[in-house]
C-alpha cells in the first residue's frame, strides 16, 4: 500500500488530490481514506454544486443492457446500502442520513411494439442477474394507481432505488473529514506537475499555489475533458444537458416508484447531439415529483428551452394523466459527463502515471459512485478489483499517445 | 434568404410589469412609434405605488379612471395584457431578441391561455417584494408583510387585524401604518429598527433628489401617526411573536446600532392580532437572471440609459435599486426611450445606413420602421431625473441598512424557511456539519428555499446566515433567485394540447391536490 510521505503532509500535500467534490469525487475520497490514504479534495466551486446538485438521485439497474455498465451498476446498487450502514456506524445517524429509499423501478410501454422490445430487454437483463419481473396486464395499476390505463407492458425492477445526491455526497465527505482528509472549496486546479521523467505526476498547480501529491484523481464530471487536457492526457468527455421539472408537493403515494417510459433506454443510449426526451417520473420524500429526462449536446449552454420543458411535461402527463392539473414549481438543468461509448472512465492513465480518472458516468453518477470509488481505490492500493476494470480504461478511445511535455 | 427573420415593423417592445416604471416605459416607447405589449399580473395598471382599487362589480372591471390608466388605454399602440404571468424567457431568433412565454387569466385557473411574444426589445420592470427577516414566531398566522397589510387595506378596505404592530425599517412602514388606521385598525406602535435621523440630517439632499414633495410626504405621514396617537419608536423592533394558532402577543426590544437586542429592554405587547413587517425590499430577479443580465449587490446592473448587460434587455424601477415611485417612473421613461433609440439605430444599421439627416432621423426613416426618434431633450430630462432618483435611493439605502445583529433574534428552533419548516439549527447543521458552502447545495442539504415560495421569502436571509457561519460570503448568492421557471405553471398547461386524442383523457378529474400554495409575496 502506498502511504503518505512525511514531507508531503508538511508542505500541505497529500497522497492523493481529488479534483471535484461531487458524488464521484466524494466516493473516491471515501474509499481512499478508508485505506489510510491522506486525501485532499479540491473544488473550484462550492461543495457538490455541479452535476451532483442537478440530478434526481436515481440508483438504477433497470435501464442498463447487459455489459460492463450493468456490472458496475449492480455492484454499486449492492454497495450503497452497505456503505450507508457503515457511515451511520461511523458518523451517527444524522450525518449519514441521505433519504435512501429502495422504492423499485417500473418500466412501462404504451404500444405493442415497444412492449415486445421491453420484454425482450428484460429477459436479457434477467440472464445477467437483474431482478426484472414482468407484470401481467392490469398488475401495473396495483403498483401505480395513477398510471395511465394505456400501458401495454410493464416490468418491475425491485432493485432500483433513490437517494438525495447532495446529502449522500456530504455524508461521504463527512467521513473523509473524520478520517483526517481535507476538503477545500474555491480552489481551482489549473494543471499538474511532473517529475524528472517528465511524465509521472508529483503535484498539482492550483489557484492557491502548488500542492505536492503522489496521485491526482480527475473527478471533474462534465468538466473532466478540460481537466484531462490540462493534465496532458485528453479524454473525450463532453457535457450533455439535462432538464428536470419539479411539481408542487403531492400526497404521499401518488407516484410510488421510479416510473419510466421504455423509450428511456433508447434515448439514454443515443449518441447524436440532438434533443432526446424519455419520460422518467418519481416522487421525493418531500412529496414533490421529479420529471425527467432530456438529453442534448450543446456544450455548456445552460439556456432554458421551452420546447424541452414542454416535451417533459407531455411525457409526464401521458404516463400520469393525474399530473396534468398539478403546478410545476421549478425547473432545473445540469450537465452530464458524456463519453462516446456511454461507459465511465475509471483508473490510472498510462499516458500520465499518477493521473487517475473517475468520470464519464453520464446520467448515472449517483448510482455508480460507490463502485467507482471502490474500484479506483482498489487499483490504487494494488488490491484485486471487485469489478473488471478493463472496459473503463482511459486509453480505450484511441492509441495511447505519450505526452512529452506538461501543459 | 437565410439568417434571422427581420425585426417586425413597427418593432415590438415587451414591457413586463405595469407599475410606475413599466407604465412609463410602455408610454414612452409607444409615443415613439413602437408597438408595445405591457404584461402585468394585476387587473389594472399602477403597481403597488399607484394601485387602483380592484373595483370589480359582477366580474366587470371598472373602466379606466386614473390618468395613468387613461393614458395607457388611449394609446393605440399599447396592448395591456392584464392578469398575465411571464413563466419563462428564452433567447429569440436573433441576438437582442427574446421569446416571452406568458399565461393569461386568474392565477389559479386551469387552462390559462398561453401566448408567446417575440420581443424586439424587452423592458423588465418586475419590481421588488417586501423583505422579511426571520424571528421566532414569524410563521404564525397574523404575521404579514407591511406591503400585504397595505394592499389589503387600500385594495379591499380590510384591516389585517384589529390590534396591529408595524416593525421593520424604511419610510415605507409609515404609509402601511396609516393605511391600517384608515380602515379602523388600532396600531399599537411603529417600530423602526434603524435610526433614520441619520438621513434627515441631510434634508438638503432629500429636497434636491427626492423633490420637495418627499419631505411634505414624510411630514404628512408623521402628522397622520400623531393624529392616530401611534407611538413611533426608532432603534426598536419586534424580535418575537407569540401565540398558539395565531399571533397573540409580540416582544419588542431596543436595538443597538448593530441591531443586537439590548438585554433587559424586552417588552411584551398583548393582545396583538397582526404584525406587519418590512425590512426594505428584495428585487424580483428571476427574469433578469433568466435573460442573463449581470446582477451586483442584489440589483440589476444598468448603464446610464437603463440598458442591462444583455443586448435588447432594459431594466427599470426597483430591479435597479429602491428609490420610490418617482425615480421608478423616470427610469421607466428612459428605458422606453433607450429601447426605441437602439431599435431605430439597429434598423438603420441593417438597412445599410445610407439615408441622410441626423443620426436618429436616419435611423427611423432609413429603415422605415415607423419609429420616431426620441427627442434628445426628453432623453436628457429623463436621464437627469434618473440620476437624481439614484442619489435619493443611495441616501435611502444608507439611512436604512440591515446590519447583521438580527441573527441574534433567532433561536435554535426558529424557522428560517417557512414553506419547508427548516429551523435555524438545521440550517447551521447543513452549513457547518455537512459543509454545504454554496446556496445550491445548501438548499438541497436542508431544503431551505425548496418550498412553495422558492426562496423568495427566505433566500436572501439564508444566504446571509450561511455567510455568517462560513465567515465569508457564499460563492453563489443568487442561486435561489435563479428560477428558470419564473412562475409556477400547471403541468397540463405546460404540455399544451395532446397530440393524439385520448393522450390525456378529458374525463380524468385529478383527485390529488397539492398542498395549498403559500403566496411568496403576500403583499
Amino acid at each position: 500500500m502506498r502511504v503518505l510521505r512525511k514531507e508531503r503532509e508538511e508542505d500541505g500535500g497529500a497522497d492523493v488530490v481529488v479534483v471535484g467534490s461531487g458524488i464521484v469525487g466524494a466516493a473516491c475520497a471515501e474509499s481512499l481514506t478508508r485505506r489510510g490514504a491522506q486525501v485532499l479534495v479540491l473544488d473550484r466551486g462550492p461543495l457538490a454544486a455541479g452535476t451532483t446538485a442537478c440530478g434526481e438521485g436515481n440508483l438504477l439497474v433497470s435501464g442498463r443492457a447487459p455489459g460492463p455498465a450493468l456490472a458496475l451498476a449492480q455492484a454499486s446498487l449492492r454497495r450503497w446500502p452497505r456503505l450507508l450502514a457503515a457511515l451511520r456506524e461511523e458518523l451517527g445517524p444524522g450525518r449519514a442520513e441521505c433519504e435512501y429509499e429502495a422504492k423499485g423501478g417500473l418500466a412501462v410501454a404504451m404500444d405493442d411494439a415497444s412492449g415486445a422490445a421491453l420484454r425482450a430487454f428484460a429477459a436479457a437483463q434477467r440472464a445477467a442477474g437483474v431482478d426484472a419481473r414482468e407484470l401481467a396486464p392490469g398488475e401495473a395499476a396495483a403498483f401505480e394507481p395513477h398510471l395511465t390505463r394505456r400501458v401495454r407492458a410493464a416490468v418491475h425492477y425491485p432493485e432500483d432505488a433513490q437517494l438525495q445526491p447532495v446529502l449522500a455526497t456530504t455524508s461521504l465527505l463527512a467521513a473523509v473529514r473524520a478520517r483526517g482528509g481535507r476538503i477545500r472549496t474555491g480552489v481551482e486546479v489549473t494543471g499538474v506537475e511532473t517529475g524528472r521523467d517528465g511524465r509521472r505526476i508529483v503535484g498539482v498547480r492550483t489557484s492557491e499555489g502548488r500542492v505536492p501529491c503522489g496521485a491526482v484523481v480527475n473527478a471533474c464530471g462534465p468538466w473532466a475533458g478540460q481537466f484531462a487536457a490540462a493534465a496532458g492526457a485528453p479524454l473525450p468527455v463532453v457535457p450533455r444537458r439535462g432538464t428536470v421539472l419539479v411539481t408542487a408537493p403531492l400526497p404521499h403515494g401518488t407516484v410510488r416508484h421510479t416510473v419510466y417510459d421504455a423509450g428511456y433506454v433508447r434515448a439514454a443510449g443515443s449518441t447524436d447531439a440532438a434533443l432526446h426526451v424519455a419520460t422518467v417520473v418519481e416522487a421525493t420524500q418531500a412529496g414533490t415529483v421529479l420529471i425527467g429526462s432530456s438529453r442534448r449536446r450543446a456544450g455548456f449552454d445552460a439556456t432554458l428551452r421551452a420546447d424541452v420543458l414542454r416535451a417533459l411535461a407531455r411525457g409526464a402527463a401521458r404516463l400520469f394523466p393525474v399530473l396534468g392539473g398539478v403546478p410545476v414549481m421549478r425547473a432545473y438543468g445540469g450537465f452530464r459527463p458524456y463519453t462516446p461509448d456511454h461507459l465511465p472512465v475509471v483508473g490510472e492513465d498510462p499516458r500520465r502515471p499518477g493521473l487517475w480518472h473517475a468520470t464519464g458516468h453520464e446520467g448515472a453518477g449517483i448510482g455508480l459512485a460507490p463502485a467507482t470509488g471502490e474500484l479506483l481505490a482498489e487499483l490504487w492500493a494494488g488490491e484485486p478489483p471487485h469489478v473488471d476494470p478493463e472496459p473503463f480504461r482511459a486509453h480505450r478511445f484511441g492509441p495511447a499517445r505519450p505526452f512529452r511535455h506538461s501543459l | 434568404m437565410s439568417g434571422p427573420p427581420p425585426i417586425s415593423s413597427p418593432p415590438l417592445v415587451v414591457v413586463v410589469g405595469a407599475g410606475p416604471a413599466g407604465s412609463r416605459a410602455a408610454l414612452s416607447a409607444a409615443r415613439c412609434g413602437a408597438r408595445v405589449v405591457l404584461v402585468d399580473s394585476e387587473a389594472r395598471v399602477g403597481g403597488r405605488y399607484e394601485r387602483q382599487p380592484a373595483a370589480v362589480t359582477d366580474g366587470v372591471i371598472a373602466s379606466a379612471t386614473h390618468p395613468l390608466e387613461l393614458a395607457i388605454a388611449s394609446q393605440p399602440r399599447i396592448e395591456h395584457v392584464a392578469r398575465a404571468t411571464v413563466w419563462a424567457l428564452e433567447p429569440g431568433p436573433a441576438p437582442g431578441r427574446h421569446l416571452v412565454h406568458l399565461q393569461q387569466g386568474p392565477a389559479d385557473d386551469r387552462g390559462r391561455p398561453p401566448r408567446t411574444l417575440t420581443a424586439d426589445a424587452l423592458v423588465l420592470c418586475t419590481g421588488a417584494f417586501d423583505r422579511v427577516l426571520p424571528f421566532p414566531g414569524w410563521e404564525l398566522p397574523g404575521v404579514v408583510t407591511a406591503g400585504a397589510a397595505r394592499t389589503l387595506a387600500e385594495g379591499q378596505r380590510t384591516a389585517v387585524g384589529a390590534r396591529a404592530v408595524v416593525s421593520g425599517t424604511g419610510p415605507f412602514l409609515l404609509p402601511a401604518a396609516l393605511s391600517l388606521l384608515d380602515v379602523g385598525a388600532h396600531v399599537l406602535g411603529v417600530y423602526e429598527a434603524g435610526n433614520p435621523a441619520r438621513w434627515l440630517r441631510s434634508p438638503a439632499a432629500v429636497l434636491r433628489d427626492g423633490g420637495p414633495g418627499r419631505l411634505a410626504e414624510l411630514a404628512s405621514y408623521a402628522a397622520g401617526l400623531a393624529r392616530g396617537r401611534v407611538p413611533y419608536r426608532t432603534r426598536h423592533a419586534v424580535v418575537a411573536a407569540h401565540g398558539r394558532d395565531h399571533v397573540e402577543a409580540v416582544t419588542v426590544a431596543r436595538l443597538d446600532a448593530g441591531w443586537h437586542p439590548v438585554p433587559g429592554s424586552e417588552q411584551r405587547l398583548a393582545p396583538v392580532d397582526a404584525v406587519c413587517v418590512g425590512y426594505g425590499f428584495t428585487p424580483q430577479l428571476e427574469l433578469p437572471l433568466a435573460a442573463g443580465c449581470a446582477v451586483r449587490d442584489g440589483r440589476v446592473v444598468v448603464d446610464g440609459r437603463q440598458a442591462t448587460t444583455v443586448p435588447g434587455v432594459y431594466a427599470a424601477g426597483e430591479l435597479t435599486g429602491i428609490a420610490g415611485a418617482q425615480a421608478a417612473a423616470a427610469e421607466g421613461e428612459l428605458a422606453g426611450l433607450a429601447a426605441v433609440a437602439d431599435l431605430a439605430e439597429h434598423a438603420w444599421a441593417t438597412a445599410g445606413g445610407a439615408a441622410a439627416g441626423g443620426a436618429a432621423d436616419r435611423a427611423a426613416e432609413g429603415a422605415g420602421t415607423g419609429l420616431a426618434p426620441p427627442p434628445p431633450a426628453r432623453v436628457a430630462s429623463a436621464a437627469a431625473r434618473v440620476r437624481s432618483g439614484q442619489r435619493f435611493g443611495q441616501a435611502l439605502a444608507r439611512a436604512h441598512p440591515v446590519p447583521g445583529g438580527w441573527r441574534g433574534w433567532l433561536r435554535e428552533d426558529t424557522l428560517v424557511c417557512r414553506c419547508e419548516e427548516v429551523s435555524y439549527g438545521e440550517l447551521r447543521d447543513a452549513v457547518v456539519a455537512r459543509g454545504a458552502d454554496g446556496m445550491r447545495a445548501l438548499k438541497l442539504a436542508c431544503r431551505a428555499g425548496l418550498g412553495a415560495c422558492q426562496g423568495r421569502m427566505c433566500g436572501r436571509s439564508t444566504a446571509e446566515l450561511a455567510a455568517a457561519f462560513l465567515g465569508s460570503p457564499v460563492a453563489d448568492p443568487y442561486a435561489t433567485d435563479r428560477r428558470p421557471l419564473a412562475q409556477p405553471i400547471r403541468l397540463g398547461d405546460l404540455a399544451g394540447p395532446p397530440d393524439e386524442p385520448g393522450d390525456v383523457p378529458p374525463d380524468v378529474t385529478p383527485d390529488v391536490t397539492p398542498d395549498p400554495p403559500v403566496s411568496p409575496d403576500t403583499r
